[in-house]
């Protein structure tokens, strides 16, 4: 039994020896991971590539403990800071979709006339409707703290009450949002391809402040030694590149594109 | 709302067409949990034995150590082993974080206490009977640990099917140290919370199933092989 | 049958207990037993519940250490190799009759090399050849005993201890532990039988030690104490009275 254990084990490890060159590690938000692109673009891309998906706040975070060589988030401010401490080599925009906010069909709120996305929420706050926040510090839940901030309302003395903070991913909370009947704030990309809709629909859109941006960071050899440089700077180059770009814009679900390219030209 | 119905059908054509994400998959998760627990069982047993049949101080705290950590959450544990293999961590330089080794890792230590604090129970159980009769013939107390891990095999392996079911339905651990990376980290449960994110509930449900079946397989099979043992031992 | 000692224990003997005492719950349960165990032949322990025969005999092995006294091995023994205890309900490991021996044999450390032989020779003693594979605790409580008698013999004690062997099987089980007895005190084993049971110790005992409230009531070669103690307290015993 002892043998059979020790055999096991060294099996197991030499798993990931065997494979321990040519690959890296991607910390990045759920999203993309979510909405399949990472499935779609990485076959054109043909080297292995690990993708670690979290939340942008946690991913940004392991990061920092140098646990991935390439970060690819959307949370411009939090990117910036990641390179400005030295943890990240530089910050290239990379793609973009937009928020949406999401609701049950009936919309007690009446958020679908509303003329912006702050006259939305402020509607969603007078009629105290539910409200599931992603509570996690990801991406998305930076932008809806923003945009709360914006249109002047703190949900925050309402947490527990309409204003429901559930800790979770993206999907776990659009998940709860549906069962519960609750407006929600989510990426397009992830709402797109959400199998478990029920009668939710896209209540409120196209408000320059949804605007959503991605970005995509190397992490500094400086900083974190261990980082495999090579294969970070050889994903970034190439999703940067016109050929990546392309991969990124031919990815659709349902007929409908989840990513717009926007990176610098070179 | 997608239904059982649907979640059966998405079980039964995953297993029908023996999907090769499913076979991969299922694979690495009987990979990872069986190797950890038998590892937690190599550690398990004698410090299990130790605890019932040793006398040192400490003793009594310890044991109260190993029954409490028997309730610890996976993610502390995850955490904790992350922590540890992180690029940060003490252990970084091994490069073991988001591989199967470090789920293995997270996996074991989630299970030691079950298999330590099971088998402290079955070997005190069987100490009461075997103490005199193994004092009577000079045992020190090595031997004593051995005859009685012996011959307390079937329960033993039952302490054994406990810690794989806790290290097979686990979510928590292989999730933060493993990082559900398709094609490397990806066991049954972290590919039913990715499905269940995605809003595939009945896919999400479909794997569950798979996961019971694979469970139930794995608990016939110890018991068949229980009873054989049985019959050879009449215990 | 042989009758090696006919007088009382002399200086060679194979156990000596001196003023043994020792509480249980605020009791005397012994309380100052001297007794001396031939080195060889049987020596029956009797006496009513409670006399402390049991823990007498318990002293002997060094399972229970006394609060007050010595129990003192004959000269040359030491330990569970040379002095070997028997139940009255045998606790067999869960394996086979040939795996038990062997786990005495490697623990009373025999060596590796000599313990087939022996194997073969407690098996042949015992009669369990036939029976050798079983799962021990399968087999009844007359083979079970048997299995644990020749367990105690596996390193060839010089003292053998039984407590009431005997008291839970039938007769024709009951006959077997006894020329199992008798062949191993023939053998030149000292024997210590614990034993309620007045025929018993007429068919095997050399000596008999009577226990009363934890002393040594009477001591004397079995043929005259059977059919005439001294003491008051056996002559009570044999006459059916209750001695309290």
């Amino acid at each position: 039994m002892r043998a059979l254990s020790a055999a096991l084990c060294l099996a197991a490890l030499a798993l990931p020896v065997r494979a321990s060159d040519g690959f890296i590690v991607v910390q990045s938000t759920t999203s993309t991971q979510n909405s399949g692109l990472y499935d779609a673009i990485l076959p054109r891309y043909g080297g292995e590539v690990r993708v670690v998906a979290v939340g942008t706040g946690q991913a940004i975070r392991n990061a920092r403990n140098c646990d991935g060589d390439v970060l690819l988030v959307h949370a411009r401010e939090a990117e910036e800071a990641f390179v400005a401490e030295g943890y990240g080599v530089a910050r290239h925009d990379l793609m973009y979709n937009d928020f949406v906010l999401v609701g049950p069909a009936n919309d007690p709120a009446g958020v679908a006339g509303a003329a912006d996305i702050d006259a939305a929420l402020s509607a969603i706050a007078a009629a105290r409707a539910p409200f599931a926040s992603r509570g996690d510090d990801s991406g998305t839940h930076k932008k809806e703290r923003a945009l709360w901030a914006g249109a002047g309302i703190d949900p925050d003395e309402d947490s527990g009450t309409w204003y429901r903070e559930t800790g979770s991913g993206m999907g776990a909370t659009l998940n709860i949002a549906t069962g519960m009947g609750a407006y929600a704030l989510t990426d397009r990309a992830t709402w797109i391809a959400y199998r478990n809709k029920g009668d939710h629909r896209i209540l409120a859109e196209g408000d320059a402040a949804l605007f959503n941006q991605y970005g995509v960071v190397a992490v500094n050899p400086a900083r974190c030694p261990a980082v495999r440089v090579d294969g970070a700077r050889a994903f970034v180059g190439w999703l940067l590149s016109s050929e990546g770009q392309a991969a990124i814009a031919d990815h659709r679900l349902d007929g409908q594109q989840l990513f717009f390219p926007n990176a610098a030209g070179e | 709302m997608q239904g059982f119905g649907d979640a059966f059908a998405a079980a039964f054509g995953l297993i029908a067409r023996l999907d090769a994400d499913l076979v991969e998959i299922v694979g690495l998760s009987l990979q990872v949990s069986l190797t950890a627990t038998l590892l937690a069982c190599a550690i398990g047993f004698p410090l299990g034995a130790v605890l019932a049949v040793g006398r040192f101080p400490g003793r009594g705290a310890l044991t109260v150590l190993v029954n409490a950590l028997m309730g610890l959450p996976p993610v502390v544990v995850g955490l904790v082993v992350y922590l540890m293999l992180s690029r940060a961590g003490p252990l970084g330089a091994l490069g073991l974080l988001y591989t199967p080794a470090a789920m293995i890792a997270a996996q074991t230590l989630l299970v030691v206490p079950i298999v330590a604090a099971l088998t402290r129970q079955i070997v005190a159980d069987l100490d009461a009977e075997y103490h005199e009769t193994l004092r009577s013939m000079g045992a020190g107390a090595g031997a004593r640990m051995r005859t009685l891990l012996w011959d307390g095999r079937l329960a033993l392996t039952t302490a054994g099917l406990a810690g794989m079911g806790r290290a097979l339905a686990e979510v928590g651990a292989v999730m933060i140290v493993g990082g559900n990376i398709d094609h490397v980290t990806r066991v049954m449960t972290t590919a039913i919370a990715l499905e269940t994110s995605r809003g595939e509930l009945a896919l999400a449900l479909g794997l569950g199933m798979v996961l019971m079946v694979l469970s139930l397989a794995l608990n016939a099979l110890a018991m068949g092989a229980r009873m054989g043992a049985a019959r050879m031992a009449h215990a | 049958m042989l009758r090696l000692v006919a007088s009382g224990p002399g200086p060679d003997a194979a156990m000596r207990l001196e003023g043994v005492a020792l509480r249980r719950g605020g009791r005397r349960v012994l309380d100052g037993l001297d007794l001396a165990v031939p080195s060889g032949g049987i020596t029956a322990i009797m006496g009513p519940n409670g006399a402390g025969k049991s823990l007498a005999l318990r002293v002997m092995a060094g399972l229970v250490r006394p609060d007050e006294g010595a129990a003192i091995p004959g000269e040359g023994l030491s330990g569970p190799r040379d002095i070997a205890l028997v139940f009255q309900k045998p606790v067999l490991l869960r394996r086979s009759v040939r795996a038990n021996l062997r786990h005495a044999l490697a623990l009373y450390g025999v060596p590796r090399r000599a313990r087939r032989d022996r194997l073969g020779e407690l098996l042949d003693f015992g009669r369990l050849a036939a029976i050798a594979d079983s799962p021990a605790r399968a087999l009844s409580g007359g083979e079970q005993q048997r299995v644990a008698m020749v367990r105690a013999l596996a390193a060839r004690p010089r003292l053998l201890l039984l407590d009431e062997p005997t008291a839970s099987l039938d007769p024709q089980a009951t006959a077997a532990i006894e020329a199992l007895i008798a062949d191993t005190a023939a053998a030149g084993t000292a024997v210590v039988l614990v034993t309620h049971d007045r025929g018993q110790a007429g068919r095997l005992a050399d000596h008999v030690c009577f226990l009363h409230k934890g002393a040594l009531a009477e001591s004397a070669p079995a043929g005259p104490f059977l059919l005439a103690p001294k003491s008051p307290e056996a002559q009570a015993y044999f006459a059916g009275r209750l001695l309290l």
